[in-house]
Parts: structure tokens; C-alpha cells; sequence
């Protein structure tokens, strides 16, 4: 809603002219330490991604990251407050410091990482632009859709190819501008617009909230390259540290057999598999050289399990949304999933 | 009580100026100017060495960067390929239209609803009393989004309410043919000109004969004759020379034609009825502060009720009405930013997008508070002028 963002703008500016450092020039773990808590940015709702379960938590496949995160910075993965930010509010949230880290379907571009004064951390999904449509619209192909009336979510990348889209292709369109995914749902299901076009996981996840979700199909087009992944402010080489091994020990886990199930058995004594002693902190230093404890990284797996529990659990084949792993298996797996190596 | 510095005594004594009041005041007024510009001096520098720390970029020269989004209503020639500067002029307008059509229909409500609320009537002021209220007690954005989700309810582009088969309404908005204009058609332009100016000028000198000689002349007949009669036979005459484009079914949605999409609709008829049922409180006060003298006097004259209403008691009201009048244009012109929450596509809407998409907030705030000031101090100039014409003038 506009007075939050508005409020965040402010917040960046305020944050910009008051007197003392730049946000980004603090030591965030310290402050995370302070604090007792990690402020972690997500969707305001998006299922599969960031949604309430029955009990009212916070939990999705962006979630789980800041679960994860939160374990292993603060050895408990619900001291996390969760900030609700739209497309347009999540920069200035993270820039005047109301978040630690944002991790809400984000792409990683050139723009937000080096002008935005952002650090993208890594990709946790690898995703493309894609469109839904109504499948009596008699169409196969995001091409025909030539004066078509468009729903998109401002302040996103998706704004941004969509009008390169229908410029390369010669054909016109009415955007209809939306804040939130729930929004452009309802002026999707009111026939305010033809088609929505989003990142196809959002797609997938949007098209379970349909009453009738086969009475609509996502185009076989994939417009642009979305490589979604949590992100920090810039200037904390080592906040950005922890964030980005965080992740990146999900991935590892997954690689070397590491799960929420065994984690804890692993990390008890040293076992004969180097990489994993290393990462779980029987062997070496690895945690102490982030500024954490040993046990880090098997807090963190043990928090909701390594990337394909993650994933399965949340997005997977097996979930509502039925997404394949398709780029995001391992590159053993023949996806591009590639951690660097634990040393 | 206080001592003054002695008269014609060769000026200024700097020894004694702290017991002088008027010296005193004028150390005190040149320390507090220093004061504030030593803060705001420091404010500037502190937020240009943070930018420059946080490796962010300053300055404007970002509103000539290509723009790279749609803006789908706009009263500029306008493409993805623009600047941001251009998507900030066109939102600037978007803005300034949405303003100034909730201006005058929240104007016509207000006097409408503040007379009908006066009514003998008595169902009809109870309606009015009940309208009023629940209007002014519910929060505009919840009005809003009302109305935009009753647009979204009309009938869909393909069971589109069609008027001739030329103007159309649908969920998507209002469309209208929209005029294509040939050679020739400058010659009727000029004739409604002429004719507006015709009517000005009959309507001064029908004032003035009414004024001397009591009689009345029906200058409303006379100026539509002048205004549309003429024009429209010049128009026949030589060969109408005026096309229309009109809307026309195409696949997905209307095409050609002028469409006026449902979001300004919507955010129209929520800031005028919000405004239009403050506005009627102050008509209502208004007229109320008027006399009842005043009318009995008018109806001793043999002056009908409506009459009685607009030349007796609505032009002395209005001295009363127009003050307070502007603050509720101003905050129905603020008020407008709500627009976001549908996605009309004001200056804040437009400017947030700008801000997300090149990070430069300090800036695209700066603009926002640069145009509602101007915006602002714009309104009121012309409602104090307005109020100075109106204002009592003592013969
Ligand atoms: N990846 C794009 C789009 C991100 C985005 O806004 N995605 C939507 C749909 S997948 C979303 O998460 N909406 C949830 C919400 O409205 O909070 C970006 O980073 O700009």
C-alpha cells in the first residue's frame, strides 16, 4: 500500500541524512546478535514461496532460507521477524536497514547489484518470464496475444520485459499495473486483463489458487532469464559471507547426502568423508572464520533440511505447485546447481 | 520598561545592544537563520558523503535515462522507449486530471447534496444526512478500492453495454469514438469560439439592460444558438468535415476510439464523493449562516424558492463557503496518490516504479514534494483570487 512504501522511501532517505554510518557499513551480525532476532524480507503471500501454514507461521521455499540462516547465525530458526514487502517496497526496506536480508523471489540483475548498492548471494531458483492465459482464449502462443490487456506486478523486473517483449515482437498491449500477486490475481479473474505474465514459478503457484486451475494454461514462451536469490546490503563483506554459505551449504548437503534427518548424527564425530567434516565443523575451522561457532552449517541443514528437501517439500513435483527441478537439479543431475567446494 | 537607544544619538551602540529590543530582536532572527542553514548545510553534506559511501549514485540526470516500462493511461505521447522523465510528466498529468475532475464533480456534489440536505423534504434530507455520514466516516482508500471492484464487476469486454455500437462500457473502462479531425473542421473549431466569445459579450450587455430597465433577456437560449446552432450548420455547410474513430470489437479487448480506463473511474467517483460530502457540510454552514431574514424578505418580493436560493442566498453563502473550500480541494488533490492501491497510474505510482527501477529515492521523493507543493500553492492562489472577487465590496 502506497503510505508503507512511501514510509519506506522515507526510511531510506531518513536513514541517508540522519547523522552516523551507512546502514550498510555496520556489522549486521553483530547487530543480528543484538537483536536477538533476524529480519528477514519476503512476499506478502505467495504459496509454495512465502505463505502462512495453519498455524499462522511463515513457511514457503524463501522461508526456509531464512530459517536456515537464522539457525545457523542464531542457533534458533524462528528468532526471525518476518517483513511482508512488495515489489516496489523490498529495495528500500533492505537499503535503509528494516530487513538483514531479503529473500522474496528476486532477480539478480546488473542494475540492483551494482547501481542499487545491493549483493546478490547467490541463485537459490532459476527461473524465466512466463504468461498464463485463459484457455478459451483459443491461443497457444504469448505472440497472438496483440492488444491484449496485461496484468503485471509494478516495480519488477517482469514490467521491464514485457515491454521489451511486445516491442521485439512488433505488437501492442494495455498494461494493467498491480502491487501485490493477490491484486493482479483478482483483476485476473475478473477479466480486468487477458493474460498475467509473472516468473513461471509464480505462475505455477498463482494458477493453484484458481478455482479451476485447468481452465487456464501458462504459453510455452519463457521471455527472459529470472536467477532468483536472496540478497544483502552492500558493504558487509562478511554479513554477505554468511548469507551466501548458508545457501550454499544447502546445496552441498544436498550434493554429499546431508539431510535434516542425519545431519545431527553427522556433525556428533568425525566421519571418513572430508568435505562433510569440514562443513558440519568436526574438521578445520570454517565456522570461526565466518565469525560463527562450528556447529553453523549443521544448524542451518537441520533447520528445514538441505535444498531438495527444501525444494521437494515446498515447490517440488510432489507439492501443489509440481514444479520440476528441471536448471535447479545439481549439475551431477544435469541442472546447473553448483555450490563451490567447502575448504 | 525597556530602554531605547537614544534618539538621533549617532546610531548604533554595539555596548548596549542586548538591552535594546530592537537590536536584540535582529541578533536573535540572524542566529536562528544561521542556525537553520548550519543544519540544513550539514543535513546536505552528511547525505551526499552516506550516498557516496553506500556507492549510490546522486543527481537528476537519471530522469534522462530510457524508462523501459508501459504506461497505460496517458495524456502524452508516451513509449517504453522514454525517459523517466517523460513517465514522471506523464503521471504529473495523470495526476493533475484525476484532480481536476474530482475538483468539479466533488464541487457539483457538494452543493447539491449541502442544498438537498436543507431540503423541506424530509426523506430527502435524511437520505442526504445518511449519505453524508457514512461517506465521510469511511476511510477513502476502502472507497476506493469500492468502486474499483465495482468496475471490475461490469459486464466483460465480449458482453461489453454498447450505446450505437459506438460508445462501449466494460470492465476494462469507458470507450468512446474518439474525433478525427480534416481540413476544414478548424473553421468550425473557430466558429464555437467565436460563439462562446458572442455569448460572454450578450450575456455583459444583458446584465447591464437588466440592471437599468428591469428586463430580462434569455441569454441561455441565445448562447446555445450561438455556441452549437451556428457551428453545426457551418459544420453541415461545408461538408462535414469531421471524422470519428470508433471503438471497435477486436479479439482480446475494444480497439481505436478513446477508452478512459476503469481505474480513473473508480479513484474519480471515490475522491469526489468522499470530498463532495465534506464539501456539502460547507454549503450546508453556508447557507445556514445566511439570514433567514433574507429569504422572507426575497419571497415578500415575489422571488421564487430557486431563484430566492441562487441570487439571494447562494452568492452571500459563498463568502462563507469558499475559504474552507480549499483545503478540500488540496486534500483531494493529496488524496489522489491513493491511486496507487488500484494501480491508476499517477506521479506516485509512476515515480514509485521509477524509484524501484533506478534506486535514486532521495531524488524521486524530492519531485514528489516539489510537485504537490507547486500544485498546492497553485490551488490556493486562484481560490484566494477567486475569494478576493467574491468578497463583500462595500459601496
Ligand atoms: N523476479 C521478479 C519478480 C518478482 C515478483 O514480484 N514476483 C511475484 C510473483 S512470482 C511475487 O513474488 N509476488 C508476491 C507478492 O505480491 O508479494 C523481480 O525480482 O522483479
Amino acid at each position: 500500500m502506497s503510505f508503507k512504501k512511501i514510509a519506506g522511501a522515507i526510511a531510506v532517505a531518513g536513514a541517508l541524512v540522519a547523522t552516523g554510518a551507512v546502514p550498510g557499513q555496520a556489522a549486521t551480525l553483530d547487530d543480528v546478535k543484538a537483536a536477538g532476532t533476524l529480519k528477514c524480507g519476503i512476499n506478502t503471500g505467495l504459496p509454495g514461496f512465502a505463505y502462512t501454514d495453519d498455524a499462522g507461521n511463515w513457511t514457503g521455499f524463501d522461508v526456509a532460507y531464512c530459517r536456515a540462516l537464522a539457525a545457523g547465525v542464531l542457533g534458533d530458526a524462528n528468532a526471525i521477524s518476518f517483513v511482508n514487502l512488495t515489489g516496489k517496497t523490498r529495495f528500500p526496506a533492505l537499503a535503509s536497514g528494516e530487513i538483514d536480508v531479503l529473500s522474496r523471489n528476486t532477480t539478480w540483475t546488473y542494475s540492483r547489484d551494482v547501481d542499487l548498492g545491493f549483493t546478490f548471494i547467490g541463485v537459490s531458483y532459476y527461473d524465466g518470464q512466463g504468461f498464463i492465459g485463459r484457455t478459451a482464449l483459443g491461443i497457444s502462443s504469448a505472440t497472438e496475444l496483440d492488444g491484449a490487456s496485461v496484468c503485471i506486478q509494478t516495480g519488477t523486473t517482469t514490467e521491464l520485459n514485457l515491454a521489451d517483449f511486445f516491442r521485439v515482437n512488433g505488437i501492442t498491449y494495455e498494461p494493467v499495473p498491480i502491487e501485490t500477486n493477490a491484486e493482479a490475481r483478482a483483476a485476473y479473474e475478473a477479466e480486468r486483463c487477458d493474460v498475467y505474465t509473472t516468473d513461471a514459478s509464480g505462475l505455477a503457484a498463482t494458477k493453484t489458487t484458481f478455482d479451476d486451475p485447468s481452465a487456464h494454461m501458462v504459453f510455452p514462451e519463457i521471455v527472459s532469464k529470472e536467477p532468483l536469490g536472496p540478497l544483502v546490503r552492500q558493504g558487509d563483506d562478511q554479513w554477505a559471507d554468511i548469507a551466501r554459505w548458508t545457501l550454499n551449504a544447502l546445496i552441498t548437503a544436498e550434493e554429499l547426502g546431508v539431510t535434516q534427518a542425519n545431519v545431527a548424527e553427522m556433525a556428533a564425530a568425525a566421519g571418513d568423508h572430508p568435505e562433510i567434516n569440514r562443513m558440519l565443523g568436526t574438521e578445520g575451522s570454517l565456522g570461526e572464520m565466518l565469525g560463527l561457532d562450528a556447529d553453523w552449517a549443521a544448524r542451518a541443514i537441520a533447520a528445514e533440511g538441505n535444498y531438495a528437501e527444501i525444494f521437494d517439500r515446498y515447490i517440488g513435483p510432489d507439492s501443489p505447485l509440481g514444479l520440476g527441478r528441471g536448471l535447479n537439479a545439481l549439475y551431477t543431475d544435469g541442472g546447473i546447481l553448483y555450490s563451490p567446494p567447502f575448504r | 520598561m525597556t530602554e531605547r537607544a537614544p534618539p538621533g544619538g549617532g546610531g548604533f551602540d554595539i555596548s548596549r545592544a542586548w538591552t535594546d529590543e530592537r537590536a536584540r530582536g535582529v541578533i536573535f532572527q540572524i542566529l536562528i537563520v544561521l542556525g537553520v542553514a548550519g543544519l540544513a548545510a550539514f543535513i546536505v553534506m552528511n547525505t551526499i558523503t552516506n550516498l557516496r559511501e553506500a556507492g549510490l549514485s546522486s543527481g537528476y540526470g537519471f530522469l534522462f535515462d530510457t524508462a523501459n516500462f508501459d504506461i497505460n493511461q496517458r495524456l502524452l505521447d508516451y513509449a517504453s522507449t522514454s525517459t523517466y522523465g517523460q513517465a514522471f510528466v506523464v503521471g504529473a498529468l495523470n495526476t493533475v486530471l484525476v484532480a481536476v475532475m474530482g475538483i468539479i464533480a466533488a464541487t457539483v456534489i457538494g452543493f447539491v447534496a449541502g442544498v438537498l440536505r436543507l431540503s423541506n423534504n424530509f426523506l430527502v434530507s435524511r437520505i442526504v444526512v445518511v449519505w453524508v455520514e457514512f461517506t465521510r466516516n469511511v476511510p477513502v482508500l476502502l472507497q476506493i478500492i469500492f468502486w474499483w471492484l465495482i468496475m471490475l464487476a461490469l459486464p466483460r469486454v465480449k458482453d461489453s453495454i454498447s450505446i450505437g455500437d459506438a460508445a462501449f462500457l466494460n470492465n476494462r473502462g469507458i470507450f468512446l469514438p474518439s474525433p478525427i479531425f480534416e481540413d476544414g473542421s478548424a473553421i468550425v473549431l473557430a466558429m464555437i469560439l467565436v460563439g462562446v466569445v458572442a455569448t460572454i459579450l450578450v450575456g455583459r450587455w444583458a446584465r447591464k439592460r437588466q440592471e437599468e430597465t428591469g428586463r430580462t433577456f434569455p441569454v441561455g437560449w441565445v448562447g446555445l444558438g450561438l455556441i452549437v446552432g451556428i457551428p453545426v450548420i457551418v459544420y453541415f455547410a461545408i461538408g462535414q468535415p469531421l471524422d470519428f474513430d470508433l471503438p471497435e470489437k477486436k479479439r482480446f479487448n475494444l480497439k481505436g476510439g478513446f477508452n478512459i480506463t476503469p481505474e480513473l473511474i473508480a479513484l474519480w467517483l471515490a475522491l469526489s464523493t468522499y470530498t463532495g460530502a465534506f464539501i456539502s457540510e460547507i454549503v450546508r454552514g453556508g447557507i445556514l449562516s445566511v439570514s433567514k431574514g433574507q429569504t422572507e424578505a426575497s419571497g415578500a418580493l415575489g422571488l421564487r424558492r430557486g431563484l430566492t436560493m441562487r441570487k439571494i442566498i447562494l452568492p452571500q453563502a459563498l463568502r462563507v463557503i469558499i475559504p474552507p473550500m480549499t483545503s478540500q480541494y488540496l486534500n483531494l488533490t493529496k488524496n489522489s496518490s491513493l491511486a496507487v492501491a488500484i494501480g491508476y497510474q499517477d506521479i506516485v505510482s509512476i515515480g514509485d516504479t521509477i524509484l524501484n527501477q533506478s534506486g535514486q529515492a532521495l531524488e524521486v521523493i524530492s519531485l514528489y514534494m516539489a510537485f504537490y507543493l507547486v500544485l498546492s500553492l497553485l490551488t490556493s492562489a486562484f481560490m484566494n483570487w477567486y475569494n478576493k472577487r467574491i468578497a463583500l465590496v462595500e459601496r
